[in-house]
């Protein structure tokens, strides 16, 4: 018990990694389409492009990548893989952990799982979430996962948002400010829409890689459930024709 | 044209002597008869008559994709989630076996509580059947424990407080409480060391007791016969050939009607591992996804579903006299009160159709307290939850110490002779 509680008020002491989605600022639907093979290109393609400089897919390998978004060997290493792996490794990030423990506080999470463990809607809104805070070391905040140690990297595609305040006043008679919304505020290479389908893209390919098997599971599923309908069907005349002289 | 067999010795011949060869060593026709072919069972089995069967299927599943999964996986802190994730990825059909697996854990306890609940309806637990039921008791307490070290083994972050808040539980003990949870931990925290009991557990203990109690149950049935949704004895009509009237040969009749049950659970069961192998978080929940973090709490930390009822019942039970025990003897006894359900039970009659308003009451409101439980040990410990925990362990608790006074006031109707087909 004495442990417990311990363990209990050291994850208490940093808020940035316990309180997780604890922002209570409201998820935005992503409406990610894995089944959409294109967008999981372009997907794939902004994750290597921006994400796997610091995060790894460490349980993802390229070989599956290609073979599941209809990458040809050549293509794949064209377009997605720059630092000279083999294509049956999997997706790991070159930058290493020590080192980014030491810039950032704590080592960026491997994503192989994240929209199984938060959900797409998470990871959507979070990417969509950076604001302006000149108090944090990387000028930002982000309302899905306040105090969070990323940088926002897609700053330039997105811009920067501003936050919007509402004062409150607590039980206690404080009054604090308390963040109701994000406007607009430094313009980014792509317009609003065109943000937000690239971060979609993105989710879609995280979803992708956190169960890659999905897809098949699905397809399979459906005969598997015919077959065993029909299976069904004939137990049950089974059944019926030796309980036919039960009195 | 020759033929190569000679004629003398049909083949069917050769097999009949290979049987009567078998059959002076060891004896195959005599169990076959004794629990299959010609074991009696009542003609009346309905829907409830189903998941035995179905259960003993599913602890077979359990045991062969769980051999498959252990041809993978790692019991080590630093590789177990790893390992679980290249089954997922790598492994051939490996995602198929640990999604059987992991939903074969739930329909376990799905099958069973509609198996238990069976027994509540038609008085299967009385006599002559109490040691029938104190083995399923049995079977069931294994069952918990069998989950509970599984559930360590993925080694995702839930795994891990799931595990340190059950394996707390023992420190409310006065006196050896801390020692006992540094025993049972093999460490002073859940750890490697940990993992690994567990998985010897697992893997080896705890299916052999299973296995062992699922056998001594059965033994124990096929002794004294199976009850029926009449709840009464068929072996007291017997006819001419010495056979219970309204009883039937389990081979055929038994095995093309479960064979039938068995499929229509399939369908159900492929289409919750196919479709939603996470049943929206309650088979696999969201924070197992992350390895186990010791610096990083679950917002929520729940038990998996089928533990909740009684994990609501431990935290209804409020700590005094400066000690948590309370909600923890309330958990046990909660479970080990089960045991004493044959003898609480006064009533002239077995089934549910013969009993009076008060026990079909009892029952009704028992079983839909059970759910409700079950829902408050999901959600967290917050209003209106926590005082609907306290309701529902009063009326829990209510049910079975009452007992022995509602079944006997109840107002019964007579038993027929026969069974109603």
């Amino acid at each position: 018990m004495k442990a417990l509680r311990a363990v209990v008020l050291a994850a208490a002491a940093f808020p940035a990694v316990a309180g997780a989605a604890e922002g209570g600022y409201p998820l935005q639907p992503a409406d990610a389409d894995v089944s959409n093979l294109a967008s999981l290109q372009r997907g794939a393609r902004n994750f290597v492009n921006y994400c796997l400089g610091c995060h790894s897919a460490k349980y993802m390998r390229y070989s599956q990548l290609a073979a599941d978004l209809a990458l040809t060997e050549d293509e794949l290493r064209k377009n997605l893989m720059f630092t000279g792996e083999r294509i049956y490794d999997t997706m790991d990030t070159a930058m290493p952990a020590e080192k980014a423990r030491v810039w950032f506080g704590n080592a960026p999470p491997d994503l192989s799982l994240i929209t199984r463990s938060r959900g797409t809607d998470y990871v959507y809104t979070f990417l969509r979430a950076f604001y302006l805070d000149p108090s944090r070391p990387t000028g930002v905040n982000n309302a899905v996962l306040p105090g969070t140690a990323m940088p926002h990297v897609l700053a330039g595609l997105q811009g920067l948002q501003r936050p919007r305040y509402e004062k409150v006043t607590g039980e206690d008679g404080a009054t604090v400010e308390h963040l109701v919304g994000l406007e607009p505020g430094v313009p980014g290479e792509l317009p609003a829409a065109a943000y937000d389908s690239f971060v979609r893209d993105t989710v879609a390919f995280l979803e992708y890689v956190a169960e890659p098997t999905k897809a098949k599971r699905e397809a399979l599923g459906v005969w598997v459930i015919l077959f065993l309908l029909m299976f069904t069907a004939f137990t049950w005349f089974l059944y019926k024709e030796y309980w036919k002289d039960v009195k | 044209m020759a033929d190569p067999r000679p004629a003398t010795v049909p083949a069917s011949g050769r097999l009949a002597r290979l049987g009567a060869w078998i059959d002076e060593r060891f004896p195959m026709t005599e169990l076959w008869n004794e629990h299959v072919g010609q074991y009696y069972a009542p003609k009346n089995f309905n829907f409830w008559y189903y998941f035995g069967s179905i259960a003993l299927f599913v602890l077979a599943l359990q045991i062969v994709t769980g051999i498959f999964l252990t041809m993978s996986y790692k019991p080590s802190a630093t590789e177990a989630f790893g390992s679980v994730e290249y089954i997922m990825r790598d492994v051939e059909w490996g995602w198929l076996i640990r999604y059987l697996h992991s939903t074969g854990a739930s329909a376990f306890f799905v099958v069973v509580y509609l198996h238990m609940f069976r027994a509540l309806l038609y008085g299967s637990h009385r006599k002559p059947r109490e040691l029938l039921w104190i083995f399923g008791v049995l079977i069931y307490l294994a069952l918990m424990a069998e989950a509970f070290f599984g559930y360590l083994l993925p080694w995702g972050n839930m795994s891990y407080w799931g595990a340190q808040v059950i394996v707390s539980l023992f420190g409310t003990f006065p006196l050896i409480g801390d020692a006992l949870i540094e025993w049972i931990r093999g460490d002073y925290f859940i750890s490697d060391i940990t993992l690994n009991r567990f998985f010897a557990l697992h893997v080896v203990a705890l299916p052999l007791v299973l296995i062992f109690l699922v056998v001594a149950h059965i033994l124990a049935l096929h002794e004294v016969g199976s009850n029926n949704p009449d709840g009464i004895e068929i072996k007291k009509t017997k006819g001419q050939d010495g056979h219970p009237v309204d009883g039937i040969t389990f081979h055929p009749y038994y095995t093309v009607k479960d064979l039938f049950g068995l499929s229509v659970f399939l369908v159900i069961f492929a289409g919750v591992v196919f479709f939603a192998p996470e049943m929206g978080g309650l088979f696999l929940e969201a924070p197992n996804f992350e390895p186990a973090n010791p610096l990083l709490t679950p917002e929520h930390i729940a038990p998996v579903w089928y533990f909740t009822p009684y994990y609501a019942i431990l935290r209804a039970i409020p700590a005094f006299a400066g000690t948590q025990i309370w909600g923890v003897l309330a958990l046990f006894a909660a479970v080990l009160l089960l045991f004493f359900v044959p003898w609480l039970d006064k009533s002239p009659v077995k089934s549910i159709r013969y009993r009076g308003p008060i026990y079909k009451t009892a029952l009704m409101v028992f079983a839909a307290n059970f759910i409700m439980l079950g829902y408050c040990g999901l959600k967290p410990a917050v209003a209106p939850f926590t005082t609907l925990s306290v309701i529902g362990t009063i009326l829990y608790f209510a049910f079975f110490l009452a007992m022995p006074w509602y079944s006997r006031i109840d107002r019964t109707k007579p038993e027929p002779a026969r069974v109603n087909s």
